[in-house]
């Protein structure tokens, strides 16, 4: 498995009021190998894709999804929550080698 | 009355052979994959309720590769209900599932992503509610170029 760059994430607000909303957006870089796909002497390529994304606040699930092939490369999430308490959100990918790509966020809720 | 039927009749069997002439490229009358059990799976056989749930892909997508998806719930939801899954299926794709999002209770229901289409094709989402009803909508997207490889 090739080193992965860091992933990017972007919050709305770092710091909100109770009740407010953040708006996360995410991009890590994968090739999303779909294993439909044949090299130049025919043979199927493997599906190498991550299947597994999820954001957790203070080790609580926020939001996540399960991945297929029909998700394009480099795998773009967009989600919004409503944080009930101050904390660190974690953010995972796991691919389908198990290779596992976190990243965290401290946000403020007042 | 007579007329009219023999009309009809005639119309249909020259559909038919229209179709028969094209062969497999007669396209909307077969699925490429099990997307209808994938969903029945999904709501553990019952049958979803149209609407309130909103899909939003563009139009047409010349590149098949990466689509823009972006789906939410805006119907009904009562009090300390809420939105668990959604999940989206494409009937033309090698494979029907594409993505299953999960929420959790301090979630705003909605999401967006980027999805690889194969073919021009209706693009569906099912939402599951934390109180065991189930919500649908599908949405037709042109593709030119197909992008699931092979």
């Amino acid at each position: 498995m090739a080193e992965q760059a860091k992933p990017r994430i972007r919050l709305s607000k770092k710091e909100v009021r109770k009740g407010e909303t953040i708006d996360v957006k995410t991009l890590v870089s994968h090739i999303m190998e779909t294993g439909l796909r044949k090299d130049a002497s025919g043979k199927l390529i493997p599906r190498m894709i991550i299947n597994t994304f999820s954001c957790e606040l203070n080790g609580k699930f926020v939001f996540g999804c399960d991945l297929e092939s029909a998700v394009s490369a480099n795998p773009y999430f967009e989600f919004k929550f409503k944080p009930t308490e101050s904390g660190v959100l974690k953010f995972t990918w796991i691919d389908d080698a198990g290779a596992r790509t976190e990243a965290t966020e401290t946000i403020t809720v007042t | 009355m007579v007329r009219r039927l023999s009309r009809r009749e005639a119309l249909a069997a020259g559909v038919g052979a229209f179709a028969a002439g094209w062969g497999s490229a007669a396209r909307p009358a077969r699925a490429l994959n099990d997307y209808a059990d994938e969903v029945k799976k999904f709501t553990g056989g019952k049958t979803p309720v149209e609407g309130g749930v909103k899909l939003e892909l563009p139009e047409l997508a010349e590149n098949g590769n990466t689509v823009p998806l972006s789906v939410a719930v805006d119907g009904p939801t009562g009090e300390g209900i809420y939105v668990e899954e959604i999940l989206v299926v494409a009937p033309e794709n090698p494979n029907a599932r594409v993505i299953r999002f999960r929420f959790s209770s301090s979630s705003v229901p909605e999401a967006s992503t980027r999805i690889r289409l194969a073919a021009t094709q209706d693009v569906m989402a099912v939402a599951k509610l934390s109180d065991g009803t189930f919500f649908s909508a599908s949405r037709p997207i042109k593709v030119t170029i197909g992008g699931c490889g092979g």
